[in-house]
């Protein structure tokens, strides 16, 4: 196996202007020529490499949480009947350029009776899963970092780091109301990853591998067609593991404040802001190589194109709820995952088992059947669990009628109040 | 084992995104739920009412703008009739006309912010809150139309109002009655069905409507307990008596129903403005006869109005100077809050926040 970025053409002629492999998709060497190393230094080409390539994706990936911010701010304006903002850069573009430049310029405050080592490893930490997600997401044909057979694995493992970067920063700022964020983040989030891990179950007896690059392939017919609960609750459980509303109780700003962040500020605060907005983009890049078919697509547009449009819908809804609807209470949320989410994904489970049973290794026309299938079972599923959440009829207030007019006026009490 | 616990006492303000103002919540939680709740007033404290111990009896009006900043022209209505009472003057039927048009215009401003910052407090991500802020500038431009001010109008005086109201207010007024009803049910389709609202709303903050009778709690708040108290229906002041109005009761006295009935009431209110613009004379709009500075006699008078957010009173003693002897005011915000802490108890945190919203107060009106 060699290295797996040689199907993209921008890597493998990188790769081979370097090194002197003699990989077959290597034999025409690069742009520059063949072996600029060395024999035997191969290993020195593909570390050049894997860093360029890794240095490219982070670079495009917190780039695009800058376009992301500045798009969801330019939507919430439109949600909310104003005009967003529009004073830097045409339409604003350039406000997120701005305010990142302010927030490195702002006063890093570490309160005094925070835990200086807690309080400032949070953030970074807080960074680290969701660029380590990166590096499993086929973006397109050949452009991943890592093709893990353990990919779907990897991400379910690495996304829940984050709740020690969020109780870190609860507890070592010494601040009652991050302390409230934090332990509220942890619930939610131990709570959610077991629905979103069960989802999945689903997709992969139907991909028979845990490899995302594999599940894309598998993929004849989108999963969101073939597995609709399975992407239903994966949907609302990332929705919740990124803390974004209406699942967004960790930070809660009516209520905490500012939750397991309130305390900080300048860079450290920009580092919490720029991984929420990075794990935004990323957990829609999952649901879009799990669900959406990756970056398969019609040949006019590369595969990469395919993948970004498609992540454009997800990001959208995600944003729409955020101006829609109002935050759900921690209790609320916990019970949904408990005694909604679960049970929809076990449902989910054992109709994928049954019908990958009788169908091991699907074709086409029998993923568009398992799709009719499953359609049947999400409408029955939660119709059912729904109605059992559902909060009965709404009452409206009785209307009490006025006497004919003029009513009698007390004494002492007139037009002016002359008595 | 026994696990050693103990509660985590948090202060909620005075600087927090939700005290509505500068109100401070000394509060014990157990987990997430409220175990005991202390109110600490007194931030915003201008000492008002001693002011106006100093100014002359329409000087006094500029005060009253700044006590409930959501809803200055019910104020000055409050306190333009306990003066007019105190001095036995007349005001000409332009002028009461034109202050319950005003004071009508006011009510939808503080139910329309009452029930943005509710969602606000719901954590809605300011998109109702922005559609009520679009309504309440159209009130405000009317406001600036009336009187030239927006917040702070000053408007209503002694036997009548400032000013006629402008030819083209009255176009104007008819545009925003027209476009009012099609918002309210906006917000209704936003709001009142969504399923995230109705659970976290309906069932939490219940408040008997005994208890809201023993400590006085007027205002919408009591009528979503279900007491059909209004008192521009039971004690009709200015034109009262000569429209028609229904009132919004509910029953379950929970946030919800204190939400509903708020929303209701912007329909009624549209309703008396409606037959305020149909009955209104032509005519003077004070009376040019009442001077500046007035005398009234020794004496003392009270009249409670139905402000927006309960019943708004101006108890005056004159000792026949310019200025009252004393002026007492009777804050619906500050009654309304008195039984907080035992809505709050028992809930969780979140539920905390949206119960104080529902209640509705102003921190200017509470302290003063």
């Amino acid at each position: 196996m060699g290295p797996n970025f040689l199907d993209n053409a921008f890597f493998r002629n990188i790769y081979c202007n370097l090194s002197e492999s003699d990989d077959v998709r290597c034999s025409g060497g690069g742009w520059l020529g063949d072996g600029l190393l060395p024999g035997g230094f191969e290993w020195l080409a593909f570390l050049i490499t894997a860093i360029l390539m890794a240095a490219i994706l982070i670079t495009l990936v917190l780039n695009a949480s800058l376009v992301f911010i500045w798009a969801e701010r330019r939507l919430l304006g439109r949600f909310q009947s104003r005009i967003g903002p529009n004073r830097w850069g045409p339409y604003g573009s350039l406000t997120p350029i701005a305010d990142a430049v302010k927030t490195l310029f702002k006063e890093d405050i570490v309160p005094a009776a925070a835990d200086r080592w807690v309080f400032n490893a949070a953030p970074v930490i807080m960074m680290v899963p969701s660029l380590m997600v990166l590096a499993v997401i086929p973006w397109g044909t050949g452009t991943f970092l890592a093709d893990l057979n353990v990919g779907i694995l990897f991400i379910i493992a690495i996304t829940s780091l984050s709740t020690f970067a969020i109780v870190m920063a609860g507890w070592g700022s010494q601040n009652r109301y991050a302390m409230f964020g934090a332990m509220r983040a942890v619930a939610l989030l131990i709570s959610y990853e077991i629905p979103m891990a069960i989802s999945l179950l689903g997709v992969l007896m139907i991909a028979g591998s845990l490899s995302l690059v594999s599940v894309v392939e598998a993929q004849n017919v989108p999963f969101i067609l073939v597995q609709p609960l399975g992407f239903l609750v994966f949907f609302i459980a990332s929705v919740a593991e990124i803390n974004r509303a209406p699942f967004d109780v960790a930070e809660a700003e009516s209520e905490l404040g500012s939750g397991y962040h309130t305390d900080y500020s300048g860079m450290k605060f920009g580092l919490f802001i720029n991984a929420e907005f990075t794990a935004t983009i990323l957990s829609s890049a999952v649901i879009v190589a799990v669900f959406l078919a990756g970056g398969r697509g019609w040949g006019f547009l590369p595969s990469q194109a395919w993948f970004i449009l498609k992540m454009v819908p997800v990001l959208f809804f995600i944003v729409w709820t955020r101006a829609s609807w109002p935050r759900l209470r921690i209790d609320q949320i916990l019970s949904l995952a408990w005694k909604g989410l679960i049970i929809l994904a076990f449902i989910n489970v054992a109709v994928s088992a049954i019908l990958s049973f009788i169908w091991p290794a699907p074709s086409t026309s029998e993923l568009w059947l398992m799709a009719a299938i499953n359609f049947g079972v999400l409408i029955v599923s939660v119709f059912a669990i729904s109605s059992w959440f559902g909060s009965g009829p709404v009452s409206t207030p009785r209307m009490s009628h006025d006497e004919a007019l003029p009513r009698p006026r007390p004494a002492g009490l007139s037009a002016g109040g002359d008595s | 084992m026994t696990l050693n616990s103990e509660s985590v006492i948090v202060n909620v303000g005075p600087q927090h995104p939700s005290t509505h103002g500068v109100m401070r919540l000394r509060v014990a939680f157990d987990g997430e739920l409220v175990t005991d709740a202390e109110m600490v007033i007194g931030y915003l404290h201008r000492g008002s009412e001693k002011l106006a111990e100093e100014r002359t009896f329409t000087q006094v009006v500029t005060l009253t703008d700044r006590m409930d900043y959501v809803a200055s022209m019910t104020n000055n209505q409050a306190y333009i009739l306990a003066v007019e009472k105190l001095a036995g003057i007349e005001p000409t039927p332009r002028g009461v006309w034109l202050r319950m048009i005003s004071a009508e215009l006011q009510r939808i401003v503080s139910h329309l912010v009452a029930v943005g910052f509710l969602l606000q407090d719901l954590g809605a991500m300011g998109t109702p809150l922005m559609y009520t802020m679009r309504e309440r500038e159209d009130v405000l431009d009317l406001f600036e139309l009336l009187c030239g001010a927006r917040i702070t109008n000053s408007y209503h005086r002694p036997s009548g109002v400032f000013q006629d109201a402008p030819d083209e207010f009255w176009p104007r007024l008819e545009l925003f009655m027209a476009n009012m009803p099609g918002r309210i049910d906006e917000y209704e389709q936003l709001i009142s069905g969504n399923e995230i609202i109705l659970s976290r709303m309906r069932g939490v903050g219940v408040i008997q409507p005994d208890m809201m009778i023993n400590a006085s709690i007027t205002g919408p708040m009591l009528r979503a307990g279900g007491v059909d108290w209004d008192l521009r229906h039971r004690q009709p002041y200015e034109y009262y008596d000569r429209v028609q109005f229904d009132r919004p009761i509910m029953d379950e006295s929970d946030n919800y129903s204190r939400y509903l009935v708020r929303v209701y009431e912007m329909r009624e209110s549209l309703k008396i403005l409606r037959q305020c613009i149909d009955q209104i004379e032509p005519g003077p709009a004070r009376d040019a006869d009442v001077p500046f500075v007035i005398r009234p006699p020794e004496g003392d008078a009270y009249v409670p109005i139905e402000g927006p957010k309960g019943e708004l009173g101006f108890y005056l003693v004159s000792d026949g100077g310019i200025s009252p002897y004393r002026c007492k005011v009777r804050p619906p915000s500050l009654i309304n809050l008195t039984l907080l802490r035992e809505m709050v108890i028992g809930l969780p945190m979140a539920a905390m926040i949206v119960t104080f919203g529902t209640v509705d107060i102003n921190m200017g009106e509470v302290d003063r």
